[in-house]
């Protein structure tokens, strides 16, 4: 076995990152919160030259995968540039529509969703109640318990403001076009659940990332007593243990990407999530009171660490799914 | 050693009660963060003035009842426990009210504290700098001597409310050339509708103007306006600082309650199975009445005629850390409808996050408790 990444995945990974650090992600993060989705359009239309949204879709219907791996790592540099919008949903999405089977849907959805001309949002039983950006995507599919799937667009249900203020979220409605149901629907729910559950722990991972780089920063720079606050102790080991909790998260989303079994994602997320977190409370305490202010950019990743942590998986969840039976 | 209250306390505390009954809001406010928020509040607390609740261990004179810290832990615990409204006047009620008692003049005291108890005048606290937090003897802004008062030049920040308050009380430096930088600071009152004052709300980070920077140009303070003497204000500062991270800031009954509508909403919304929230509940009653039984022990010392020092630090560590870990289990419980921002927990949750920052970091609480409870060596600062 070779646990590393190829050159190639890691290349990947390297040209979305320097693209979203040249694509001012910031000002699309905040424009996203306040109803103005186009600048956030176009980082998704520039991630969608990346090839990242084809990695999603199989070759069959213009895509590069499913490649679950460099989708992972692309995801993380999501989580670093703080991409806004429904990006893990509409990755999940395509995983749903693949996994249906059904050929028409298939040539339907897939192709526009794997070059990112279109995008989608997804609410699936056992996910969240509430369902992220319906207003600003193209496309929202809602899976009923009953494995019903249904198409909506343009009909929004009541809006509800979340903690992160880039986080549109609305009720799903049990509305639209039914385009399949039976039990293939609830198997490939599942699937694109497991999917949205990898994805999110990616960007967890990348949002921690995120918090810790600016958090080491801004200690070197920041003095109090005449020094650099990153020279005391107490500081210098909050940084450490940040980087510890992400670097061990790390690897469980490698080999969740590699297996995609339930435990594993469930494991991944769980550790990415709760490291993301974490570092979020480190960012905090150790940039002070302009760590708690919106004005301070850092705030788009504190804000978005908790929900995220939450999302398609709460610890608790996630926890329970590490211990479910296993099948010998 | 009696864990009973006297018949006179039981009384105090059932008149509280009744009070509060009969008039605590139905609807909570709407958030004191806000400017609409801030007028409401003004409102209450003129209403528990009128019956002298608004400051009830102060002289009567001053619109109080004069009442024990004992009875005062009683009354915050039934406040808090009827779910009243948070106190948009904490900042002048706990933090320059204290000062003004132990240095003010009596013209100062009358002049300023009974409007300060109705909420008709409401202060924010001007002392961090841009520059200076943690170490806030360094601070920069300054008061140069006038003609019958002081001209105060310099930045202030991260002033809670200051967006609505309307006046200020912080340290200037009145001796640049002082040897020590805690040395040649004036503590002085100042009002911030005064020419020379430019108030910037800062939002924080869930966007409620809550806090500002205050940009000074030669405000003009009249001498009546300094508290204790020129060149003292530290020394005057450091005997609040110990009131902010105390037991005053932080009520045990505040978390009684908050911990008691924690295991309401475990036991309406948790999930049996789930022991790990379940004991997590258990830490916050636990943590709760820990933290009531240390604050009951510390007034049985202040009861006795002691002081407490740097054991304020304890409270301070100890209090911040427990609200965080409370409001996370509760969003815990929630699952994911912790995400909403309507919801009752999202505001005290993000209130508490800064739990840690303000009043002295945790981090310097922790040097403070090491070095002078525990006698560690003194490290670099
Ligand atoms: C919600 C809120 C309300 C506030 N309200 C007011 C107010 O009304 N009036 C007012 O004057 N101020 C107010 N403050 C400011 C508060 O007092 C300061 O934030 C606090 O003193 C810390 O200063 P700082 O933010 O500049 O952080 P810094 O001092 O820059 O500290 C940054 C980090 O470095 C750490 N650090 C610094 N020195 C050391 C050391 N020697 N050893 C180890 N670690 C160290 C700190 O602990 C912190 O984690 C408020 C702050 C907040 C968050």
């Amino acid at each position: 076995m070779r646990f590393l990444l190829t050159d190639e995945q890691a290349d990947f990974a390297r040209t979305v990152r320097s693209l979203l650090g040249a694509a001012e992600v910031p000002a699309a993060v905040r424009a996203w919160a306040a109803g103005d989705q186009n600048p956030g359009r176009a980082v998704w239309a520039r991630l969608a030259d990346t090839g990242l949204f084809a990695l999603a879709v199989p070759e069959a219907y213009d895509g590069a995968g499913p490649l679950p791996l460099e989708l992972a790592l692309g995801f993380v540099e999501l989580g670093r540039a703080g991409v806004p919008g429904p990006v893990v949903e509409s990755a999940a999405a395509s995983v749903l529509i693949s996994e249906l089977g059904d050929e028409a849907l298939a040539k339907l959805f897939l192709p526009g969703l794997a070059a990112g001309e279109t995008s989608a949002t997804l609410a699936l039983p056992g996910g969240s109640p509430y369902v992220l950006d319906a207003d600003s995507v193209n496309q929202c599919f809602t899976v009923s318990a009953t494995g019903e799937l249904r198409l909506t667009h343009g009909i929004v249900g009541e809006r509800l403001a979340s903690l992160d203020p880039a986080r549109r979220l609305s009720r799903p409605l049990a509305a639209g076009a039914l385009l399949a149901t039976g039990p293939a629907v609830t198997a490939a729910a599942g699937t694109a659940g497991r999917w949205a559950r990898l994805l999110t722990a990616a960007q967890c991972l990348g949002v921690g990332e995120a918090l810790l780089a600016r958090t080491v920063e801004y200690a070197k720079q920041r003095t109090q007593f005449g020094t650099p606050i990153g020279s005391f102790q107490a500081v210098k080991h909050r940084l450490a243990d940040t980087l510890l909790a992400l670097e061990f998260a790390r690897p469980l989303l490698w080999a969740a990407a590699l297996s995609l079994s339930p435990a594993d994602v469930a494991a991944a997320k769980l550790a990415a999530g709760e490291a993301a977190y974490a570092a979020a409370m480190t960012a905090l305490q150790l940039h002070g009171a302009v760590g708690y202010t919106e004005e301070l950019d850092l705030s788009l990743w504190l804000r978005k660490a908790r929900p995220l942590r939450d999302a398609w998986g709460t610890p608790s969840a996630c926890r329970a799914e590490v211990l479910q039976p296993r099948v010998r | 050693m009696s864990l009973t209250q006297t018949a006179e306390v039981e009384a105090f505390r059932a008149e509280a009660r009744a009070w509060l009954a009969a008039h605590v809001p139905a609807a909570p406010l709407p958030s004191l963060e806000t400017e609409q928020g801030f007028a409401a509040h003004r409102e209450w607390e003129a209403r528990l003035h009128a019956d002298r609740w608004a400051v009830v261990s102060w002289p009567e004179e001053f619109g109080g009842r004069g009442v024990d810290i004992v009875k005062w832990l009683v009354f915050e615990e039934e406040y808090w426990a009827a779910g009243a409204p948070g106190r948009v006047s904490q900042n002048g009620i706990n933090l320059l009210a204290p000062t003004l008692f132990d240095h003010a003049t009596d013209e100062q005291r009358a002049r300023v504290l009974p409007s300060m108890a109705s909420g008709e005048v409401i202060w924010a606290q001007a002392w961090s700098e841009p520059e200076s937090g943690s170490d806030l003897a360094s601070l920069k802004s300054r008061a140069v001597r006038t003609e019958g008062g002081w001209l105060l030049s310099g930045q202030k920040t991260w002033s809670s409310r200051a967006a609505f308050a309307d006046r200020a009380f912080g340290i200037f430096r009145t001796d640049p050339d002082a040897p020590k930088p805690h040395q040649g600071l004036t503590y002085l009152m100042f009002d911030l509708r005064a020419p020379g004052v430019t108030v910037r709300p800062i939002g924080r980070l869930d966007g409620k103007p809550a806090f500002a920077e205050l940009f000074l140009d030669q405000v003009f303070v009249p001498d009546e306006d300094v508290i204790g003497e020129p060149g003292q204000g530290w020394r005057i500062a450091m005997s609040t600082t110990g009131n902010e991270r105390g037991l005053t800031l932080r009520s045990p009954g505040r978390f009684l309650a908050a911990a008691d509508r924690l295991r309401t909403l475990w036991e309406t919304a948790g999930d049996p199975a789930d022991t790990a929230l379940r004991d997590r509940v258990a830490d916050a009653v636990v943590g709760a009445r820990a933290y009531e039984l240390f604050t009951w022990a510390n007034a049985s010392r202040f009861a006795a005629g002691e002081t407490i020092g740097a054991e304020s630090s304890l409270n301070k560590v100890f209090w911040s850390e427990y609200d965080i870990a409370l409001h996370e289990t509760a969003l815990d419980l929630l699952g994911p409808d912790a995400e909403l921002a309507a919801g009752e927990w999202a505001e005290p949750w993000v209130f508490s996050l800064a739990g840690p920052i303000y009043a002295g970091t945790n981090e310097i609480q922790r040097d403070i408790i090491a070095e002078r409870l525990l006698g560690l060596p003194k490290g670099r600062r």
